[in-house]
């Protein structure tokens, strides 16, 4: 199963066509594409870059500045602390999701009835409308009228202020994002169990390992790809994260859970500051491709390590 | 304890593992249900009531009957329906083309683009729109949902095309069909499982997209995930109509989950695409 990279497609295909044949050139196949990424991709790439060079509000003249938002963005410190913030959620949202959705996929990897209906309703909260699900957490969050705190109450703690309080809001923020994404976890770490070889656990059951013994002994190395790819894709789906942060808080209390991508979007469109908008637009994208580059690396020689190396 | 006992127990305790694991995702649209079907008193009961006695079917009569609200349904239908035709259209041949070429390489620039963050495309594109004179209408929206399923699009087929076998397009080549012949009587007829989970996907991403409409729609081409977003900020609804409203815009979605279950997730374990 080729997944995230293009190196092992590369690979696989290698494999599969060694003899040079049918390889006329499919260029017009590809163009009308091109044309599209081209437009609506590469073009506000580069237009972001420059626009980050200027002073530049809606409705007033540019001029050039060169590096200066820059320089403000590294005194800026509510963008410092937005960073902060985001650095905190991802991490959280990184391992909480990593840590059920292993758990998740070793239950559902056994033989159960109704596997699959059961798996359809797991994967649902990824793919309802996240304004919609924020919009119930929102109820549910109400410290009065809030069911969560209810149930809370039932086995005497709380009540919690949930996201109405500046020292629990981003924990809060990481349930929702948690319950929200553990499912791709799930179903990413059961495509790599459903690749498993059985006979190291049939000698291991005759050594008499026990059940934690094969897991970490067996299971948890021979998964470790996979593992890394929901890191990857989980690292940045949650940096970038948006529609449930914005729906629930708007960064808020005050800015306790404003993220890089919140004040990116307060920026440039409640204040209409372009110019900075778009320098803190290309400071997020050099974080995001840096630390993919940094988990890919990882990834590489994880697998090199697992793999057949030894 | 005997052999057959102690498997009887393994399974029972993997049961209720993962009753408990499913448990957080259905009492959530449970409660959404119930939520939606409350009326106002019911909804500030404490203890919180799952049941109530009386339903209030009102709370989705109101939301129907609302004239925008249909208007709302439908620009989310146009958005939705023209992003991903018009991506189905040009991500179809392309990663045909791209899986023949073994143009592997580029399949990077569709990654990077699934990384990048949905607000940075935004900025340059309304200044682009505005400069058009296209804001108002709903040609943004259906453009810049291009973002996100033109990619989903590609990606997915270029992983589908590269697995089906060559002997047939070969044999076609031989036998003098020119390549758009290959690819329309050859090549598509056999990737239509892979079409169809890129047609789901892409619909679900661009139903559920959000960031793109708060910035450019106006009052006339708002999607719905952006009007329900607007029921709560700017109008004084009460939670009933607003779980209706919340339910009803995800409920097609959730359909979709169920019934192309399979689908979905071979989609997005094969491409691992979100998105955004």
């Amino acid at each position: 199963m080729s997944i995230l990279t293009s190196s092992d497609r590369v690979a696989g295909a290698a494999s599969v066509g060694r003899t040079k044949r049918l390889r006329p050139s499919y260029w017009p196949f590809v163009v009308p594409a091109l044309v599209v990424v081209v437009g609506v991709i590469v073009f506000p790439w580069v237009f972001t870059l420059w626009m980050s060079a200027m002073e530049w509000r809606i409705g007033e003249e540019q001029r050039f500045v060169g590096l200066q938002n820059y320089v403000r963005l590294a005194t800026d410190v509510r963008f410092l602390e937005a960073m902060g913030h985001t650095l905190v959620y991802t991490a959280l949202s990184v391992v909480a999701p990593l840590v059920l959705g292993t758990a998740a996929a070793l239950a559902f990897n056994t033989k159960l009835p109704a596997r699959g209906l059961l798996r359809g309703i797991f994967v649902m909260p990824m793919m309802a409308t996240p304004v919609a699900i924020a919009l119930v957490w929102t109820m549910m969050f109400h410290p009065q009228l809030g069911v969560l705190n209810y149930l809370l109450s039932l086995v005497g703690i709380g009540p919690l202020q949930w996201v109405y309080h500046p020292s629990t809001v981003i924990l809060s923020l990481v349930l929702v994002e948690t319950w929200q994404w553990t499912p791709l976890v799930m179903l990413i770490v059961l495509g790599g169990l459903a690749s498993l070889p059985t006979e190291p656990y049939e000698s291991a059951q005759i050594d008499g390992a026990t059940a934690w013994q094969r897991f970490r002994y067996l299971t948890l190395p021979m998964i470790k790809p996979f593992l890394m790819v929901a890191v990857i894709i989980r690292s940045i789906d949650a940096l970038k994260s948006f529609d449930i942060l914005y729906t629930i808080t708007q960064g808020g209390p005050g800015t306790a859970s404003e993220t890089i991508n919140l004040y990116l979007y307060s920026v440039a469109f409640t204040y209409y500051d372009i110019g900075y908008g778009s320098a803190i637009a290309v400071v997020f994208f050099v974080l995001i491709i840096l630390l993919s580059l940094v988990l890919l690396h990882l990834r590489q020689r994880s697998a090199w390590n697992s793999g057949d190396g030894k | 304890m005997s052999r057959p006992l102690r498997k009887l127990l393994d399974k029972a305790g993997m049961a209720v593992c993962v009753l408990l694991l499913v448990s957080p995702a259905l009492l959530f649209f449970l409660w959404m249900l119930s939520l939606s079907l409350k009326f106002e008193i019911d909804n500030g009961a404490y203890p919180p009531i799952l049941i109530p006695e009386r339903f209030a079917w009102k709370n989705y009569t109101t939301i129907l009957e609302g004239n925008s609200f249909l208007l709302y349904f439908w620009n989310s239908l146009i958005v939705t329906g023209a992003a991903t035709l018009f991506a189905l259209l040009v991500g179809v041949p392309a990663g045909y083309g791209i899986a023949r070429m073994r143009a592997h390489k580029s399949a990077v620039v569709i990654m990077i683009a699934r990384m990048t963050p949905g607000l940075s495309f935004l900025i340059p594109l309304f200044l682009l729109f505005q400069w058009l004179g296209l804001l108002g209408t709903l040609w943004p929206q259906i453009i810049i949902h291009l973002v996100v399923t033109v990619p989903i699009v590609i990606w997915i087929m270029i992983g589908y095309f590269e697995t089906t076998p060559m002997e047939l397009e070969e044999a076609a080549m031989v036998d003098g069909a020119t390549r758009w012949q290959i690819f329309a009587k050859v090549a598509l007829p056999i990737a239509k499982p892979g079409i169809v989970v890129a047609f789901i996907l892409s619909v679900i991403f661009s139903w559920n997209n959000f960031v793109f409409g708060i910035v450019l729609a106006s009052r006339e081409t708002r999607t719905l995930p952006v009007a329900v977003y607007n029921m709560l900020s700017f109008e004084q609804v009460s939670w009933g109509p607003l779980a209706a409203a919340a339910l009803v815009v995800t409920l097609p979605v959730l359909i979709l989950t169920v019934a192309a279950q399979r689908q979905i997730v071979a989609g997005l374990t094969a491409g691992a695409v979100k998105g955004g």
